[in-house]
């Protein structure tokens, strides 16, 4: 059985690059319901540019098409943030995962998914070439509350 | 997002702020370019201490300018690098390609 989330949103955009901080600002709004450390926020809104940067820059090379974020809050502060496209996909995730890894050219430093790597709890990623790409990423919240929740 | 630059004695210096995402990183790199070109520095020195957010495009903008000052035998010198920003400089290995500073404020 699944358990459900406490709360979570849902956001669609097109993938222009003016919407990276966009990205950015409104998952932090909404991780601010768990009153997070700065450290916290900070890695929350770099995982996030990374995620969605990828999109803009990758998924949709040569258009402009939806990206899709589905944040979710659940028991013991975790935040679970899902990041979608419906783009070209990518054809080895492994070897894509690979720190300085880049199809991008020589301004990418191949390094989105090291970030999203080591400054989030947990990701995963799905893809299938032609069809888009899911990347689900989780970050563990200390507690700051006394109660300790 | 601007960059403010300035030239003395053979040292260039791109004083950067706000937020450096794969959107801002564009306008950044031409204006820096441009004037790197012109000027061809001994050192290129980029100043994080503005900086407010950065993800690895900022670590893209580093080693894109590494290669340029490289063609006439410059260096990069990263300064006043932001405590919080130090984890995502050190993942790209750029230690060993330039000078890195700390922040003054945030040395303890
Ligand atoms: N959403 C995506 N759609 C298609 N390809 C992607 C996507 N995300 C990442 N990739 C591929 O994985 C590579 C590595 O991504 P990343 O680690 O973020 O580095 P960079 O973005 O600097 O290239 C990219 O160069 C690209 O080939
Ligand atoms: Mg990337």
């Amino acid at each position: 059985m699944k358990t459900p989330a406490l709360n979570e949103m849902k956001l669609s955009f097109p993938s222009s690059s003016a919407n990276e901080s966009f990205a950015r600002a409104a998952v932090s709004a909404f991780a601010a319901q768990l009153d997070p450390t700065v450290d916290e926020l900070s890695d929350i809104r770099t995982a996030v540019s990374e995620a969605v940067t990828n999109c803009i820059v990758h998924a949709y090379r040569d258009t402009i098409g939806e990206v899709t974020l589905l944040v979710r809050l659940f028991e013991g502060r975790r935040l679970v943030i899902q990041v979608k496209d419906r783009g070209c996909g990518i054809e080895d995730v492994e070897k894509a995962m690979e720190p300085l890894y880049t199809t991008g050219g020589e301004e990418r430093a191949g390094l989105g998914f090291a970030v999203m790597e080591s400054f989030m709890n947990r990701l995963h990623v799905t893809s299938r070439p032609g069809r888009g790409t899911t990347v689900t990423m989780e970050k563990r919240l200390s507690g700051r509350c006394a109660h300790g929740c | 997002m601007a960059v403010q630059l300035q030239m003395k004695q053979g040292e260039l210096i791109a004083f950067l702020d706000g937020e450096i995402d794969h959107h801002c990183a564009r306008e950044l790199r031409e204006e820096i370019d441009s004037a790197a070109s012109r000027t061809q520095p001994r050192v290129l020195t980029l100043d994080f201490s503005g900086v407010q957010f950065m993800d690895s495009s900022g670590v893209g903008l580093i080693m894109g300018r590494y290669r340029l000052v490289s063609e006439w035998g410059g260096e990069i010198c990263v300064a006043n690098l932001p405590r919080r920003l130090e984890r995502l400089v050190s993942l790209a290995g750029i230690r060993d390609l330039c000078t890195i500073i700390r922040s003054k404020e945030e040395e303890q």
